[in-house]
């Protein structure tokens, strides 16, 4: 039998692995929005638990919107991922570390 | 609960409603105008804003407060007069930044596009009624805000800002989201008032972990210390036009996020967030007041400036009751007003090829430009929190409301870091009165802006000589 904990358990252990891929990550900036579009997902799924086990359907709902708004944001990710690109010819999160103080 | 949607029901949303049909607007006539764009769209922008405020006057201003749309849309006199600061702000912000975006070659209709649908999201935040509509207007603003941060596609450093910002305020969505997922599951509801009432007695611990989340995700979007890595960047790296943009009409919207959320809907559960908030109050104050000491850049030291005044505002939400949060909604409007005005001497002080963003950059500008001096000496004098300046009683509310709340401490603390920050904000007036200006250009004299900052400087100045017409506002609203 699932429970609400199962699946809550899942929901935070993929929430904390796409915390700790933003942190750990010094490479590539597509990384980093693979793991932002992965914790929005995890959120969802978390959205989904508590709407299946309460029984209503706004967190369902709730969840639409936030596929919504992931989808505006990677893209606007990219579109910056693009200018950045254009600009240094390179994507190592390393490399943003111009400004200082 | 079941309402029939009548028009005349949804007449308080009707400047969101108007707002969101005449960007779409704005932005065929951008389209279809080609290169005469350039001078229709920022007239008809302010125009439209204009028409705006006027709806809002008409139709939004309610007594008491008015639930629409099953419970997501809220109407009540508070949100009614943020909107119209926020319209007075990034229409006056705006209007500084035209003939920047001008020589910089960035004068196009998206710029202001994106600007009126951040004000829409700003909007949506302050009439959010439910935490769905709390998200979608966090999201529109913040998509605006990188979009507008990027805008100059030729700056190294604004794409870099840039992808700062995204990657940082996508994780604080992500936090705030996650804690609104929690809450919702240990309450069964999405609606503010609902959560009011719901929320009651001894928090559970996943109630608790939501809140801890959420407070977290309000602290990144405001930019208090912890979670400030991104202001000073994005205040560096943005064109100034867009930093005058952020840093202004943003404010009334992160207020708006924390009255909503914490005072409103986790009012009744304050103890699992005040001793957080405390904390992050504090480290803002300081941190953000003695790091800017530091800097030799103009707009990152105002960008850390920024961190230690939002942690006076946190101090208003910690002071709790009513006082308290009419004490953060005055600081928080005279914080603005002076902080509009800083930028947007920088923006007249900056021509073609030169920024204008360093300290360096101000020596001696009273040689050159005394009026524009004079000016920058008074927002430096309020936002020092100097008497006769509006910022000053911005700072003598929030010690009174802390004092009332018997938070000794931190009336000290507070004190001391309004000390601290006498040092630099003097420092600037120093510069720019005592120091030798070389060979640094003398500012263009553009009328309408002055005119624009010589009004800007007369309100910082009037509403510390008298105050008593925007206190009074506030504790009505915030009632």
């Amino acid at each position: 039998m699932i429970t609400l904990q199962h699946m809550l358990t899942i929901s935070s252990i993929l929430f904390a692995l796409s915390v700790a891929g933003i942190f750990l990550n010094r490479k590539n900036v597509i990384l980093l929005l693979m793991c932002i579009e992965l914790m929005l997902l995890a959120v969802n799924f978390s959205f989904i638990s508590f709407s299946r086990f309460l029984g209503d359907l706004d967190g369902q709902v709730f969840v639409f919107f936030v596929l919504t708004v992931a989808a505006a944001e990677s893209a606007i990710g990219l579109a910056i991922l693009v200018v950045l690109f254009r600009e240094r010819r390179s994507i190592n999160v390393e490399d943003l570390d111009t400004m200082k103080g | 609960m079941t309402q029939t949607l009548t028009l005349a029901s949804i007449m308080p949303a009707l400047p969101e409603i108007y707002l969101t049909s005449a960007i779409c607007l704005v932005l065929l006539v951008d389209v279809f105008a080609g290169s005469a764009g350039r001078r229709i769209t920022p007239t008809l922008t302010l125009l439209v804003i204009a028409v705006c405020a006027a709806l809002t006057l008409r139709y939004a201003r309610v007594q008491g407060a008015i639930v629409i749309f099953s419970g997501m849309y809220l109407a009540d006199p508070i949100a009614t007069v943020l909107k119209l600061f926020t319209m007075l702000f990034v229409a006056v912000a705006l209007l500084y930044s035209r003939h920047y975006l001008d020589t910089r070659g960035i004068l196009k209709g998206e710029y202001y596009v994106l600007a009126l649908t951040a004000m829409l999201g700003i909007f949506v935040i302050i009439s959010a009624g439910s935490l769905l509509t709390l998200y979608i207007g966090i999201e529109l603003l913040a998509l605006s805000l990188y979009a507008l941060v990027a805008f100059d596609r030729d700056s190294g450093i604004a794409a870099e800002s840039a992808m700062k910002y995204f990657v940082l305020g996508a994780i604080a969505s992500g936090c705030l989201l996650y804690g609104m997922s929690l809450i919702y599951g240990m309450s069964g509801t999405l609606l503010l008032n609902e959560l009011a009432v719901a929320l009651q007695g001894k928090p559970s611990l996943g109630l608790t972990m939501g809140v801890i989340f959420v407070v977290v995700g309000v602290a990144f979007k405001f930019g208090a210390a912890p979670f400030h890595m991104w202001v000073p960047d994005v205040y560096h790296g943005a064109p100034t036009s867009v930093t005058l943009f952020i840093a202004t009409a943003p404010k009334t919207a992160s207020f708006a996020l924390a009255f909503r959320l914490l005072s409103g809907a986790l009012g009744n559960i304050a103890d699992t967030w005040i001793q957080m908030l405390i904390i992050i109050a504090l480290l803002s104050a300081v941190f953000g007041n003695v790091v800017a000491i530091a800097q030799t850049n103009f707009k990152r030291m105002l960008a850390y400036s920024a961190i230690g005044n939002v942690g006076f505002i946190l101090f208003g939400f910690v002071a709790g009751a009513e006082q308290g949060y009419e004490a953060a909604f005055y600081y928080t409007i005279a914080y603005v007003l002076t902080t509009l005005g800083a930028f947007g001497v920088m923006l007249l002080a900056s021509q073609k090829g030169f920024e204008a963003d360093e300290l360096d950059h101000y020596k001696g500008l009273y040689a050159r430009d005394p009026l524009l001096a004079f000016v920058m000496m008074i927002l430096m004098f309020s936002l020092a929190g100097i008497p006769m300046t509006v910022g000053f009683l911005a700072k003598l509310q929030i010690f009174q409301a802390l004092w009332d709340a018997d938070q000794l401490v931190l009336v000290i603390a507070a004190a001391l870091v309004s000390v601290i920050g006498l040092f630099y904000y003097l420092r600037v007036v120093k510069i720019l009165y005592f120091d030798e200006p070389g060979d640094l250009p003398i500012p263009e004299s553009r009328a309408g802006e002055r005119v624009a900052l010589g009004l800007n400087a007369a309100a910082v100045v009037l509403l510390g000589v008298a105050p008593q017409s925007l206190i009074e506002l506030c504790s009505q609203v915030v009632r």
